[in-house]
């Protein structure tokens, strides 16, 4: 799968140019960042309780199933999170303090 | 007399009126906001850049919509507003918001909560997958973003807010694989005479059905959902529903979107203290309130979707009858006569709310006999036989008791997407009605903040 999300209108933004995991991957200006991830790809996250792929849920703050980190460390929700240019995400957290089971 | 502090969460629909009814009353009320712009969900603002039309975006909804944002925006030099802030706790008399990870607490006179509302789910197998949305958020992802949640979308649930958001999603170009909806039809006959308070709502609804049939799109009414298909790595492929007849149906897809009515935001006036009640017709607990929105916590007052879920048009009504209850209880003004026509208003949407939940009734029993591998906790991937043994082999008695044994209830999201379908799942495992089964407690934080959170001394 190429994109899991699908445009559908507003598509003559500006383009927004970030890094997934040190992949490049080119967004449009006032995409969140989950629209940016999932418009090139089909997860966010991969589920630190053993069964698979994340790629969120509710889009409006509620269940932190969207949850991807900066380099730096920061963790971010992506659904909630403008894109901008050069942002580097890491859908792994850098210092797992959750369980990774599995 | 010194400037009364009066305290709005939330600038949604309920939110703006609040604001509104305050400034009117010679007050500058303290908006605090965790959305980037006003307008909450229901009618969230399309981000710079956007230029689709409200009609294109809110559909029938369009000239309130704007209405509500047109009043915000003329608030703006009379009221203190902290967008893109949380209010996590409630406590001694004043508000803790969290701001790009500072901490402050703010004493309020008053405290107006418009929280609103998210969707509540029922676990179905395989709703943990790739590709499983809420409806709410099936349709951000279309308002605020023009993107559909995949390429071949399945909606499942009940209600109005399905039928509207797989409407929205085929006028956009989407393909929509079925609308899948757990209700029979004979509850819809036989709400019909409330469902009349709100005609044009009515009406609406009529269309959308129609409309869905006229697009070829599969409307089956009364299906009982078996298995969200699909795999670990590519997640969402096929949805499975048995039919009103029994017969097994398929449709592929890559996404589903899934909701059934919505469950109100009530976190914050649980930590306030606010008591409770048990709501038959939803099988819920909700904060109790008077007529106009008064709770049993002295000077906190609730409106919108957080307190009973009434709808959009009606959280104008209890915004503005809240913050107009607040103003003559702390002495400033007495609108005595708006007060009365507001609460006549409110009835009748609470009789077309009342209507909906018949036509549209949460499938608690669907719930309670969810298989035992269907996992009920997103967060933390429990399954269905991990709670039901805090149950019956650890002796939980209530559904905080059945938390702190399964963990359900317990991961990042608080029980907002598990913990209604968990208390059912409770109940049916001790032979006792829902009600006996209690709610899970607000917990403070009400969402996770960082533990680098600095309280600012300000």
């Amino acid at each position: 799968m190429t994109g899991r999300f699908r445009r559908l209108a507003e598509t003559g933004r500006p383009e927004v140019r970030f890094t997934v995991d040190g992949q490049p991957i080119s967004a449009l200006a006032g995409d969140t960042l989950m629209v940016a991830m999932l418009t090139a790809g089909s997860a966010l996250r991969d589920s630190e309780f053993g069964e698979g792929r994340r790629a969120g849920f509710c889009l409006m703050a509620a269940c932190q199933d969207c949850w991807v980190w900066t380099a730096a460390g920061e963790r971010l929700r992506a659904c909630s999170t403008e894109i901008s240019e050069g942002l580097s995400i890491l859908t792994t957290q850098p210092e797992a303090s959750w369980p990774n089971v599995g | 007399m010194a400037e009364r502090r009066i305290i709005v969460i939330g600038a949604g629909p309920a939110g703006v009126r609040a604001a509104e009814a305050l400034v009117a009353g010679g007050v500058r009320p303290l908006v605090i906001d965790e959305g980037r712009r006003d307008g909450g969900q229901i009618y969230r603002r399309q981000p710079d850049g956007f230029k689709r039309s409200y009609t294109a975006l809110y559909g029938t909804e369009a000239a309130r919509a704007e209405a509500v944002h047109q009043t915000f925006d003329r608030l703006r030099q009379a009221i203190d507003y902290e967008p893109e802030t949380l209010v996590w706790n409630i406590s001694e008399g004043a508000v803790w918001t969290s701001y790009a990870g500072e901490a402050r607490a703010v004493p309020y006179d008053a405290l107006i909560v418009c929280s609103g509302a998210t969707d509540r789910l029922v676990p179905i197998k395989g709703w943990n997958r790739a590709g499983c949305y809420s409806l709410g958020g099936a349709q951000i992802a279309l308002k605020a973003q023009a993107c559909a949640i995949g390429h071949r979308v399945a909606f499942l649930g009940t209600g109005p807010l399905l039928y509207l958001v797989a409407h929205q999603y085929a006028k956009a170009g989407a393909d929509v694989a079925a609308v899948l909806d757990t209700s029979p039809l004979r509850g819809r006959m036989a709400a019909a005479a409330k469902l009349a308070a709100q005609p044009d709502l009515l009406w609406t609804g009529a269309k959308l059905t129609f409309d869905h049939w006229r697009r070829g799109i599969p409307v089956l009414t009364g299906v009982t959902p078996t298995e969200i298909h699909g795999d670990d790595d590519d997640g969402v492929s096929g949805i499975s529903v048995a039919t009103w007849g029994g017969t097994i149906r398929r449709f592929d897809c890559d996404a589903v979107g899934m909701g059934w009515h919505l469950r109100p935001e009530t976190q914050i006036a649980d930590l306030a203290r606010c008591r409770f009640a048990f709501d038959a017709p939803t099988r819920q607990w909700l904060p109790e309130t008077d007529a106009d929105g008064r709770t049993s916590a002295e000077r906190i007052y609730l409106a919108g979707d957080g307190a009973r879920i009434l709808g959009a048009r009606c959280a104008e009504v209890t915004g503005e009858l809240a913050a107009l209850a607040a103003l003559a209880d702390l002495g400033l003004a007495d609108k005595a006569d708006r007060r009365r026509e507001l609460t006549a208003q409110k009835s009748r949407y609470r009789r077309f709310a009342e209507g909906l939940a018949q036509a549209f009734p949460w499938p608690h029993d669907l719930a309670a006999r969810v298989a035992d591998e269907t996992i009920v906790c997103r967060c933390e991937s429990v399954t269905a036989a991990t709670l039901r043994a805090s149950i019956v082999d650890s002796g939980a008695t209530e559904t905080n008791r059945a938390k702190a044994f399964s963990r359900v209830g317990m991961g990042r999201c608080q029980g907002r997407y598990c913990g209604n379908a968990a208390a059912e799942i409770v109940a049916a495992a001790r032979g006792e009605t829902v009600e006996a089964a209690g709610r899970l407690r607000g917990q403070a934080p009400v969402k996770p903040i960082g533990i680098s959170t600095a309280r600012r001394n300000s």
